[in-house]
C-alpha cells in the first residue's frame, strides 16, 4: 500500500498539490479510501487531513468505505425515473438480500449503488453491472444477470 | 467494378449498451471470412461512428455502396452474415431490416450543425475530421484572422451558451479578451449533470475534435494559452475519446507549442469531475479544477475578470463550443438564418420519457413543440394522452400539453416559467403524476445542494419534506401556499444558479397542475396512480378465478384466498407494490 501510495504522492507533489486527482488516483487503486491512505498523503505532502476529507465526503464519487466486488448501479435519472428505476432498483436490492440502509452483500460481492444520470437516457431505464451498461432493462433481464454471476450467500464467508 | 464500401456501426454509449461492439467484430469477422474475394475485400471499410440521435433503434447500421446508402435498425451480431453475403456480396440490401418511414421522419425536420459529422466520422480518427474541413477554421483564425475579428465575427452570429443561462458567447469573450494578465483560461464545461441530458456527452463522443477546434479558436480569440475540459467522471467513453483526440490533435501540431507554425501555444488539460451537480455553476467548478470542494461563490467578481487561479477565465458549455468551427467556416450570416431573432441557430435535445423515438435531437430554435414531440418524436409510447414536457431539468420546469404550438426558444421557454436550460426534454404521459415528478426534482436539488448557504440548504430541504408530506398523503390545506412562498424566498435570496433555480419545478407544477396537487391534498388521490400512499387495491370478485398468482406474487403476504375461489387483499398488510395488479391475468386487481 504504502508504495502505491508514494507513487500517487510523487506524481502531484509539483503539480499545485490538487486534493482531488490525488484522491481519484487513491480510490483507483484500493477501490475506496482507506484511512491510511489520508494519514500516509497527508503526512508526506503536508497537506491537512480536513482537506482530505472536506473533498471526499463533498464529492459523491468518493468512497471512505470499502465497497462490493461488483459494483451494480442503477440510474436514478429523470428519464429513468418515469420509466420505473425505482422498482427495480427494489427488486434487485431484494435479489441481494439488502436491509434499508445496506447497499453492500454481507459476503462483500455486490455493491448497490444509485447514480444521478449516466446520460444514456433514451435507452431508459438504465443499469449499470459493473462498468457495462444494460439499456430498457427490466426486472427479469437484471435478475438472471445477477444470478448468472453466482447468486450471493446470505452468509458471507 | 467493385464499389468502395463502407460500413458504419454506431458505438455511442447508447450503440454500444445495444451490443454495438460485437456487431462490429462480427462485420469485420465476416468480412475477413474466406469466400469473399480479395477485391470486395480491399474496398471494404469498417467504422465505428458516433451517436446519430435515435437509440431507441439501436444497433443502426450504415452501408455505403458508392453512393448508395442503406441504414439497418435493431442489428444483433447474427444478422451480420445475411447483410455481408446478401447486400455486400450480390448487392441486394436486406429490405425486411432496413430502417422505415418513422427513422427518415425522425431526421426530416432537424437540422443538423454540431451533430452534422455524429454518426458518419469515426470520432477515434482525426484524419476523417480533417477530411470533412475539419480545423480548417482554427487555422485560418490563427495565421490570418485578429483576435478582434473573431469576436466580431461570433458576436454577429448570435451564438449564446448552450449550458443553460443563454449568455452570449461573444460577449463572453470580449470581456475576458479585454483584460490584461499574465494567464488567462478557456475551460470547456462537461459536467453535463442534468439528468435526462446527454447532449454533451454525445458531442464528445461523437465528434471530439469539433470542441477541440472551438477551444483553439475561442483560445486565440481571448489570448490564452491553457485551456481545461471539466468532464463528468461518469462518461468513461468521452472521456477517452477526448484524450485520444487530443493527442491526435497535438501529434498534428494543433494543440501543444507552436500551434499550426504560428509560434503561438495552446495546450488542453482534461480534469476529471468528481460527481457534483453544483460543479456546472462556474465559480464552483473552478474551485473544483483547484482542487476544493466545488462551492460557489458569490458574484462579481466574474471569471472573465477573476476565475482560475484568479486569473481571467472563459468558461464554455461543449455544445457552444462545437458550433464555433462551423460558424467560422461557414460564417456568422450562416448561422444566423437559423432561429428567431434573439435565438439563433440549432439546439441539441435529448428527448427522453414516454415518447416513441427517444435520442438526440438538433432544431432550429423557433421550432414549436408539437413539431418536435408528433413529427419528430413520432408521438407518446402506446397511444396514451400528452401529459407535459419538462425541460431544462432540476433547474426548469414543466410545459402542458395545451401549450405545445408554444417556439423553443430561450424567451419563450421563460416566459412560461421553465427554460432551455442544457436541453432534457422529459416527454410525460397520462401515466405519469406531476406532483411526484417535482418532488423527484426538489429531492434532486437538495440532495445536490452543497450546503453554503442557507435558503438553499434549509431551504429545499422544507420544501422536499412538504411535497413528501403531500405525496405521504399528509397534505394539509395550506400547503400550496407555503410551497409558493418558500419557493420564492429560495429563488430570491440564494447564492447560485442551482438554488435560485431549484423552486422552478414545483412553481411551474403548481401554475399548470394545481387540480393534482389538490386532488393529493384535499381528495388523498393520486389521478396517475404513481403515489403510493395514495392507492389502494383490491380484488373485484366476479373476475377473480382463483388462480393464486397474485398470492405468489405477494411480497407482503397480504393476500389470501381459497384456491379456485375470489381471493382478498388485505389493506392493513398491503404494501401497494402493484405486484398483484401486473401479474393477473384476469384483470381482476383493481385499483383506486
Amino acid at each position: 500500500m504504502i508504495e502505491t501510495l508514494k507513487a500517487i504522492a510523487g506524481k502531484y507533489r509539483n503539480s499545485e498539490g490538487n486534493v482531488i486527482t490525488l484522491l481519484q488516483d487513491t480510490q483507483e487503486a484500493f477501490g475506496y479510501i482507506p484511512k491510511e491512505a489520508i494519514e500516509f498523503l497527508s503526512k508526506t505532502l503536508e497537506i491537512a487531513p480536513s482537506r482530505f476529507y472536506g473533498v471526499a465526503t463533498f464529492y459523491i464519487q468518493f468512497h471512505l468505505k470499502p465497497r462490493g466486488k461488483n459494483i451494480i448501479t442503477a440510474c436514478c435519472g429523470t428519464a429513468c425515473h418515469v420509466k420505473g428505476a425505482e422498482r427495480l432498483y427494489n427488486a434487485v436490492k431484494q435479489e441481494l438480500n439488502l436491509s434499508a440502509g445496506q447497499d453492500m452483500t454481507e459476503d462483500r460481492q455486490y455493491t448497490l449503488e444509485k447514480v444521478n444520470c449516466v446520460g444514456a437516457c433514451s435507452l431508459a431505464p438504465v443499469f449499470m453491472i459493473n462498468k457495462k451498461v444494460y439499456g430498457k432493462a427490466t426486472g427479469e433481464k437484471l435478475l438472471r444477470e445477477i444470478r448468472s454471476n453466482g447468486k450471493p450467500q446470505d452468509n458471507g464467508k | 467494378m467493385a464499389n468502395n464500401i463502407t460500413i458504419r456501426v454506431c458505438m455511442g454509449t447508447g450503440g454500444i449498451a445495444s451490443g454495438g461492439a460485437e456487431v462490429l467484430a462480427a462485420f469485420r469477422q465476416e468480412i475477413d471470412a474466406a469466400g469473399l474475394n480479395a477485391e470486395i475485400r480491399e474496398n471494404c471499410a469498417t467504422h465505428q461512428v458516433g451517436c446519430r440521435g435515435l437509440c431507441a433503434r439501436d444497433v443502426l447500421v450504415d452501408v455505403l455502396v458508392g453512393n448508395e446508402n442503406v441504414t439497418y435498425q435493431f442489428i444483433k451480431p447474427d444478422m451480420v452474415s445475411r447483410i455481408v453475403q446478401e447486400h455486400i456480396i450480390n448487392r441486394n440490401p436486406v429490405a425486411e431490416w432496413t430502417v422505415g418511414e418513422e427513422y427518415h421522419n425522425f431526421h426530416n425536420k432537424q437540422v443538423k450543425v454540431v451533430l452534422s459529422d455524429c454518426g458518419r466520422l469515426d470520432p477515434e480518427n482525426i484524419e476523417d475530421y480533417i477530411a470533412e474541413g475539419g480545423y480548417e477554421a482554427a487555422q485560418k483564425v490563427i495565421t490570418s484572422w485578429t483576435p478582434e475579428k473573431v469576436i466580431a465575427e461570433i458576436k454577429a452570429s448570435g451564438l449564446r451558451g448552450r449550458g443553460g443561462a443563454g449568455f452570449p458567447t461573444g460577449v463572453k469573450w470580449e470581456l475576458a479578451g479585454n483584460n490584461r494578465s499574465d494567464a488567462k483560461y478557456i475551460i470547456c464545461n462537461a459536467d453535463e449533470g442534468d439528468p435526462g441530458a446527454f447532449m454533451d456527452r454525445a458531442v464528445i463522443e461523437g465528434n471530439p475534435h469539433s470542441v477541440i477546434e472551438g477551444m483553439i479558436i475561442g483560445a486565440f480569440a481571448i489570448g490564452s494559452k491553457k485551456g481545461y475540459v471539466y468532464i463528468r467522471a461518469e462518461y468513461p467513453l468521452a472521456v477517452d475519446r477526448l484524450r485520444l483526440a487530443i493527442r491526435q490533435a497535438e501529434e498534428k501540431g494543433f494543440l501543444g507549442k507552436n500551434i499550426f507554425g504560428t509560434g503561438l501555444d495552446f495546450e488542453i488539460a482534461v480534469k476529471l469531475g468528481a460527481g457534483a451537480f453544483v460543479c456546472g455553476e462556474e465559480t464552483a467548478l473552478i474551485a473544483s479544477i483547484e482542487g476544493q470542494r466545488g462551492m460557489p461563490r458569490s458574484k462579481p467578481p466574474f471569471p472573465v475578470n477573476k476565475g482560475l487561479w484568479q486569473r481571467p477565465t472563459v468558461i464554455n458549455n461543449v455544445e457552444t463550443l462545437a458550433n464555433v468551427p462551423f460558424i467560422i467556416r461557414k460564417g456568422a450570416e450562416w448561422f444566423a438564418s437559423y432561429g428567431t431573432e434573439k435565438s439563433k441557430g440549432t439546439k441539441v435535445f435529448a428527448l427522453t420519457g414516454k415518447i416513441i423515438n427517444t435520442g438526440l435531437i438538433e432544431v432550429p430554435m423557433g421550432i414549436t413543440l408539437r413539431e418536435i414531440i408528433y413529427d419528430i418524436g413520432g408521438g407518446i409510447e402506446g397511444g396514451k394522452q400528452l401529459k407535459a414536457v419538462q425541460t431544462g431539468g432540476p433547474s426548469g420546469g414543466c410545459i402542458p400539453a395545451d401549450m405545445l404550438d408554444l417556439n423553443v426558444d430561450y424567451e419563450s421557454l421563460a416566459k412560461v416559467g421553465s427554460i432551455v436550460g442544457s436541453g432534457g426534454m422529459i416527454v410525460l404521459s397520462e401515466e405519469d403524476c406531476m406532483v411526484n415528478m417535482a418532488k423527484y426534482f426538489i429531492q434532486f436539488t437538495q440532495e445536490e445542494s452543497c450546503g453554503k448557504c442557507v435558503p438553499c440548504r434549509v431551504g429545499t430541504k422544507r420544501l422536499l419534506e412538504i411535497m413528501e408530506r403531500i405525496i405521504g398523503g399528509q397534505g394539509k390545506e395550506g400547503d400550496m401556499e407555503l410551497l409558493e412562498t418558500l419557493s420564492n424566498s429560495v429563488k430570491v435570496t440564494s447564492l447560485c444558479g442551482l438554488g435560485q433555480t431549484a423552486p422552478n419545478p414545483v412553481l411551474s407544477t403548481l401554475k399548470y397542475f394545481r387540480d393534482e396537487f389538490e386532488a393529493h391534498i384535499i381528495d388523498k388521490k393520486c389521478a396517475a396512480k404513481v403515489c403510493k400512499a395514495l392507492i389502494t387495491y383490491f380484488i373485484l370478485e366476479e373476475a377473480c378465478k382463483g388462480c393464486g398468482a397474485c398470492l405468489r406474487a405477494c411480497p407482503a403476504g397480504a393476500i389470501t384466498g381459497e384456491k379456485k375461489k375470489p381471493h382478498k387483499i388485505d389493506p392493513e398488510i398491503c404494501i401497494r407494490c402493484g405486484a398483484c395488479f401486473e401479474v393477473c391475468k384476469f384483470r381482476s386487481v383493481g385499483r383506486d
